[in-house]
């Protein structure tokens, strides 16, 4: 993308002009591109199964499921035409909507949370702000199926199984710890001065965070809520277990394919394509940030 | 919610009355962390207490009037009974093989993309792919479209070149789903670990090079030492979500075949068998289990994070 691709780590070294330094750089450079090929190899080698998963989703049933496979075979939408049950077929439209619900609810829940929590633990930080960070982050270490039984006879005796929007809290509760250690990155960059000049305006605090912090900050609560989309989005346990017809998501959906067999491969590989790509939109959208919003904001 | 948060603010001159104004204030500074904190405690603290309190009733949902106190029993159970006994071990054996895996995988990955190289930025983008993947939908796409043996694409590229046509999930059951989540994993260690290789102090590098050093040399004892606690913290974060790991078991074995972990053992143990109190025992063993990581990736990542405060 934003690569120099000329640039040799040797330059400088070649440069200096002296022979016997000329040597280990050139042998150096063909390690270099060797590498560089390597590289590329590896690269090819993990994306092969996505590619292969592409094309098998346009190809027709029978050509999906040759041994062996057919590269050659003709073209077709037939397997996304299945998918959107045009042909007959459960239609995945109210799992795509339940999940697109549940996710940006869940994650406009998570900043409207963790916003004003994060500005606690870095512009304004109260007592023994650490320690209150660490819990947030030790919540993320509890297991879903610790909680998971209690909260299915929870959902059982209020009425709320099948209800999407208790998914929506569990998500929020799922992704606020990542949230706050996200943002609370982010905001610390915010400068003080700033801040204090608005106050000193006679602003109050939601005014401030409002007009003031959340501008300066935008792009790392954006991030922040494209990795708490995904999280939401990609989530199964929860939704197996709480959800049924009416508010059953996305990936509870393709749990319908785990025991097709090879009449539907194009189709199931059609589905996958599909209810990935806002996963894969949104991850290559927040690819600088991925690293710090799944290690907890640790490293960056 | 910004109207909860902010009510105690507006609220703070009327309540002077009495009080010292130092707590106040205090209070006005808790106030915006008040209903995040909250709601984490609500939402996560009070569901695993239940769970505590269910592991130590004899509970089966389909009878409900047999409900009774049974003390450790369902931790006995859970610890002798084979099919548990073995989730446990198949847990073990699922995280360390998949962390290891994916971290060296994700090492070698990390070096390669390290170094500029015509097309960087679109090999990158290639290698983060497999994470972005629904992780159902990545399960399904190695359990129908690589492992399947009649139509598979390891198959159908073994036929090539004349090899065997084995049943990949039968015959190797377990190595099928690991290999399937070193696939999705192998990304985010890279990136963890390109991270790591970029916050490298080039200068010192530059210097051991102009001394003479080998790239072994640099390696071995500048680029490994720092490269340590992102590797830590990797293997850490890896071994929290991939102990949780439901998705690929569920998709690719259902677990079966000797792959149920402990996860999987747990949904089907209440959800299909009704046993409430052995699974929440099942459950509590899970988060024990989670504690001791936890303890380890809270330390890693306070040192990292201790850094940085003192950075700033």
């Amino acid at each position: 993308m934003s690569d120099a691709t000329t640039d040799m780590p040797d330059t400088r070294t070649v440069a200096r002009g002296t022979t016997a330094d000329t040597r280990p750089a050139r042998s150096h450079r063909a390690r270099g591109a060797g590498l560089g090929v390597a590289a590329w190899l590896l690269g090819l080698l993990f994306f092969l199964p996505i590619a292969w998963m592409v094309l098998t989703s346009l190809h027709s049933e029978p050509d999906a499921a040759t041994n062996p496979p057919s590269w050659a075979a003709s073209l077709t939408l037939d397997g996304y035409r299945e998918f959107f049950g045009v042909g007959g077929g459960a239609s995945p439209w109210p799992a795509l909507i339940n999940s697109t619900v549940a996710s940006l609810a869940s994650t406009l829940l998570v900043l409207l949370l963790a916003f004003p929590a994060a500005y606690a633990l870095s512009i304004r930080p109260v007592k023994k702000w650490t320690d209150v960070l660490f819990f947030f982050l030790s919540t993320k270490m509890l297991p879903v199926v610790a909680g998971l039984l209690p909260l299915y006879l929870f959902a059982k005796n209020t009425g709320l199984l099948d209800n999407i929007w208790l998914l929506v809290l569990l998500y929020t509760s799922m992704n606020l710890p990542i949230a706050v250690w996200m943002m609370r990155s982010f905001l610390a960059e915010v400068p003080v001065a700033v801040i204090e000049a608005a106050q000193l305006d006679g602003a109050r605090l939601p005014t401030v965070l409002a007009r003031v912090v959340a501008p300066i900050a935008a792009p790392g609560i954006a991030a922040t809520a494209l990795i708490c989309f995904i999280f939401s989005w990609n989530e199964l346990l929860f939704a197996r277990v709480l959800t049924g017809v009416v508010a059953e998501t996305a990936p509870v959906f393709l749990t319908g394919f785990i025991t097709s067999q090879g009449l539907f491969l194009a189709k199931v590989c059609a589905a996958s394509l599909v209810i990935s790509l806002p996963v894969l939109a949104a991850g290559f959208a927040a690819q600088d940030k991925l690293v710090q919003g799944l290690s907890l904001g640790a490293v960056k | 919610m910004t109207a909860t948060t902010t009510a105690p603010m507006a609220a703070t001159p009327e309540r002077t009355r009495g009080t010292p104004n130092a707590r106040l204030r205090a209070w006005a500074t808790r106030a915006p962390l008040l209903p995040a904190l909250i709601f984490m405690i609500v939402v996560t603290q009070l569901p695993f207490v239940a769970t505590l309190v269910i592991s130590f009733f004899d509970w089966n949902s389909l009878y409900p009037d047999a409900r009774a106190f049974a003390g450790l029993a369902n931790y006995g159970e859970v610890l002798t009974d084979p099919d548990l006994r073995r989730s446990v071990w198949t847990t073990i054996l699922l995280t360390v093989a998949v962390v290891l895996a994916s971290l060296v995988l994700g090492l070698v990955l990390a070096l390669l993309l390290d170094r500029r190289f015509r097309g960087r930025g679109i090999v990158r983008t290639l290698l983060i792919a497999p994470f972005l993947v629904v992780p159902v939908a990545a399960a399904l796409l190695w359990k129908h479209v690589l492992y399947n043996p009649e139509y598979g694409l390891f198959n159908g590229l073994l036929h090539y070149v004349g090899g065997p046509q084995p049943d990949w999930i039968s015959d190797a059951p377990l190595l099928a789903v690991e290999a399937s989540l070193v696939w999705q994993w192998t990304p985010f260690m890279m990136l963890i670990l390109l991270a790591g290789l970029q916050s490298r102090d080039h200068q010192q590098i530059e210097a051991a090079r102009v001394d003479g050093a080998s790239d072994w040399q640099i390696f071995r004892h500048l680029t490994l030492p720092h490269l340590r606690r992102y590797l830590e913290l990797g293997a850490l974060l890896g071994s929290i979500y991939i102990v949780q790991n439901f998705d690929a078991v569920f998709t690719i074995t259902s677990g079966g075949l000797g792959t149920a972990n402990l996860p999987y053992t747990v949904y089907q143990t209440f959800y299909q068998a009704h046993e409430h109190g052995l699974a929440s025992a099942a459950g509590v063993l899970v988060v024990i289990g989670s504690i001791i990581i936890a303890t380890f990736a809270l330390r890693v990542v306070s040192s990292l994070f201790r850094e940085e405060v003192s950075r700033g």
